[in-house]
């Protein structure tokens, strides 16, 4: 053990002394925690709408000031020409058109029915149609408002309706931030731990230095854990960072779930995480070949996580990547734990998988160290 | 003039040579932008599919049947397991895997024949609002259908009907909203990653003195370096449009050459940041440092295609202003789905015009002749 101790000694005065390297492991993480989590939000609101009022009858009017009270709807203008209004739509401006053909008001009166145009900017999917069920329902109201103005039948009162109340568990306000600054808070663990680690062995093959090392009698696995061990201290002290200061002291977000459960399985993600960084280190002859193949995971890991988008809607085999992706299953510890309290007994899966591959990549990367070169 | 053309030939030689013989990087600038182009453009949707659901049914009569059946045959829930005990639902909810309960009360048929009005409960899972949400607009939107069905006879038609028609997307696929994106991340990203390390490599490995030292001119050293990646790149967008028309079916509804001028300023902006990164940096650590982590997140959630830049806090709106990626998305989108002409996103490209000489002209400025 005695060989292991130097090499700790030599990994941390060189991390302490890189004066331009050190502030950045910290202070970068602890920005973006900070930050990111305003950027964070998918709720569909602010649907800039541009209407084509070829009535302008009272009826017309009272629609259009009906969409501009929700609290979904901005409207953005109102003008005769659907031309116009696609022209908003070409530059972004607007999201949705709602065209009200001529003669709209006479034709309630008259035939009891008319019908609305909507055109809504599909890029975005999701965005889209739920805009366009939003302003369907709106207008849908405002038809049934306005019946007793027009018929003399009144609207049943034997009509059977289902009443939906919705609670919401762990989230009651649906904040979220709540959902987005743990998984964030991995993301920026994995970051540091994955490529810190991992650039530090390549540094030392093309500076040379490696050459020392493989010269001396110090065995394969002391010096893989020399360089593993500080970034595991590293690795946990950012996350304390950014969960007690970050998480609790400016999201107010605390652990649901046990902090010890949360901390073993994060010790445990590290030395897995950090297994991989050095796994690509010891493919790899120069920073700059570890870095882009380490850029590389770092991309597939964070968008395949789930971190953003949903990984049940992902194809099946995309599924697969989502689930052999160890970031994934930190991420879902983390929300779990911290947002719902979910004990020891709900996570034994992820737990054995990241046991897993802790042991396979670190496995893998001492018997992929060469001492020759 | 002449002697500043060989010199310029001389380096980019040189810099071609550097980047050709490193195959395994090489691999990587190539096999990147494809698998990323691949796995993005299949793999992310914002849509919410195939969520497990639990339905607590202490009814269990024909109405809550009927309802069952209706939820089930949606694409967007998998019925689980159908529970007797509200006891189970926290069991269940910790256990990770679902999203919603359904809770039909005691004689759900008889209130809702009787009395007219009926009451079902849906419990979400709100640690992901997101999808707690919208998994309960879903089922709202179920039991209307419904409760339209059990009126029928009751019911006049509406008076206004609403005709919906989806502009550009007919099909509301997640891929339209996400290649443009991915593209713009995957040429960002890369380009600035690797030219950021060009320089300070030469730096680090003691090589830029002798380049320094040699009657090269100096901003001939710097142009060159960027030289091959400017090529590189423009194959990589060669592929990556080949790919997201042919392979994921995105339409090309305006001028590819347009296309290509933009597409060529913001790789000229990438590399510029990049050349500037390189500059600023002594070693290759913390180059890559800042071209990676400070830059991956916020590329990704800046660029507008994860999430709406219109529900940002305003400083964060400004933010996202100085992301090159925001406007190439724009300008990604504008060509490619609505096909609109140059006169509809000379703004945005006039923005990254700018862009890139600001950053180009720092990095000169930063630029040392005498490295200690």
């Amino acid at each position: 053990m005695r060989p292991l101790k130097f090499l700790l000694i030599k990994e941390f005065k060189q991390i302490f002394r890189n004066r331009t390297l050190l502030p950045l492991i910290f202070a970068m993480p602890l920005v973006q925690l900070l930050v990111m989590p305003l950027a964070a939000d998918y709720e569909v609101k602010n649907i800039n709408i541009s209407i084509v009022d070829n009535d302008q009858s009272t009826f017309s009017r009272q629609l259009i000031s009906k969409i501009s009270a929700s609290k979904y709807f901005r409207l953005i203008e109102s003008n005769f020409s659907f031309q116009e209004s696609i022209h908003k739509i070409e530059s972004d401006e607007a999201d949705l058109i709602l065209e009200i053909p001529r003669n709209f008001e006479k034709n309630i009166y008259r035939y009891g029915s008319e019908e609305v145009f909507i055109a809504v900017n599909a890029i975005n999917g999701t965005k889209a149609s739920l805009g366009g069920s939003y302003l369907s329902s709106i207008i849908q109201d405002f038809g049934s408002s306005i019946q007793p103005q027009i018929s003399s039948i009144q609207p049943s009162s034997l009509m059977k309706r289902i009443e939906l109340s919705a609670i919401n568990w762990f989230n009651p306000y649906l904040n979220y931030k709540v959902f987005m600054v743990p998984a964030i808070l991995v993301i920026l663990v994995t970051m540091v731990g994955a490529y810190m680690c991992g650039l530090n062995i390549v540094k030392e093959k093309e500076i040379g230095t490696i050459e020392q090392i493989n010269v001396s009698p110090i065995k394969k696995h002391h010096y893989i854990l020399g360089k593993l061990i500080p970034f595991w201290v590293i690795g946990l002290v950012v996350f304390s960072i950014g969960f007690f200061i970050v998480a609790r002291g400016v999201y107010g977000i605390s652990s649901q779930g046990s902090l010890l459960l949360l901390y073993s399985y994060l010790a445990l993600f590290l030395v897995a995480i950090l297994g991989f960084g050095l796994l690509i280190s010891t493919y790899s002859e120069t920073q700059q070949q570890a870095m882009s193949v380490s850029f590389f995971f770092m991309m597939v890991f964070i968008l395949m996580s789930g971190l953003f988008t949903s990984i049940d809607s992902m194809p099946e085999w995309a599924k697969v990547f989502a689930y052999i992706n160890p970031v994934t299953y930190f991420i879902e510890v983390m929300r779990m734990v911290v947002l719902k309290g979910s004990g020891a007994a709900d996570i034994v899966k992820h737990i054995l998988i990241m046991l897993g591959f802790a042991i396979l990549f670190n496995v893998w990367a001492i018997l992929n160290y060469r001492k020759t070169s | 003039m002449k002697t500043f053309h060989s010199q310029l030939s001389t380096l980019v030689k040189k810099e071609f040579l550097h980047v050709f013989r490193d195959n395994k990087t090489l691999l990587m600038l190539f096999g990147l932008p494809i698998a990323q182009i691949i796995l993005f453009g299949f793999a992310l949707t914002n849509e919410i599919k195939n969520s497990n659901i639990v339905i607590c049914d202490y009814a269990q009569d024909n109405a809550s049947q009927q309802l069952i059946e209706k939820i089930s045959a949606s694409d967007n829930f998998l019925v689980k397991d159908i529970i007797t005990d509200r006891n189970q639902i926290e069991a269940e909810f910790k256990k990770g895997d679902v999203k919603l309960v359904v809770v039909f009360p005691n004689g759900f048929e008889e209130e809702l024949y009787q009395k007219g009005l009926a009451q079902i409960q849906v419990i979400a899972d709100a640690s992901d609002p997101n999808t707690a949400s919208t998994l309960s607009g879903y089922i709202s939107s179920i039991v209307g259908e419904y409760q339209q069905q059990i009126n029928v006879g009751n019911n006049s038609p509406p008076i206004i009907s609403p005709e919906i028609r989806m502009l550009y997307n007919p099909e509301l696929k997640g891929a339209t909203n996400f290649v443009p994106g991915v593209m713009a991340l995957v040429l960002l990203l890369v380009c600035v990653l690797m030219t950021s390390v060009s320089i300070v490599r030469e730096k680090e490995k003691g090589t830029m003195e002798i380049l320094l030292v040699s009657p090269m001119n100096p901003f001939i050293v710097i142009i060159a370096k960027a030289v091959p990646y400017f090529f590189l790149s423009i194959i990589n967008l060669t592929v990556i449009l080949l790919m997201s028309v042919f392979l994921l079916d995105m339409p090309m509804n305006g001028r590819v050459i347009l296309l290509y001028l933009v597409s060529c300023i913001l790789i000229l902006c990438a590399l510029s940041l990049g050349l500037l990164i390189s500059n600023a940096t002594e070693t290759q650590q913390a180059a890559m440092l800042i071209s990676l982590m400070a830059m991956l997140l916020p590329t990704v959630m800046f660029s507008g295609f994860m999430f709406p830049l219109e529900n940002m806090p305003t400083a964060l709106q400004a933010i996202a202003n100085i992301v090159p990626s925001k406007w190439y998305y724009i300008i990604v989108k504008s060509i490619m789905i609505k096909g609109l002409g140059f006169m509809n996103i000379w703004k945005e490209t006039f923005i990254l015009v700018g862009m890139t000489a600001f950053l180009l002209l720092v990095s000169f400025k930063k630029f040392k002749l005498r490295l200690e």
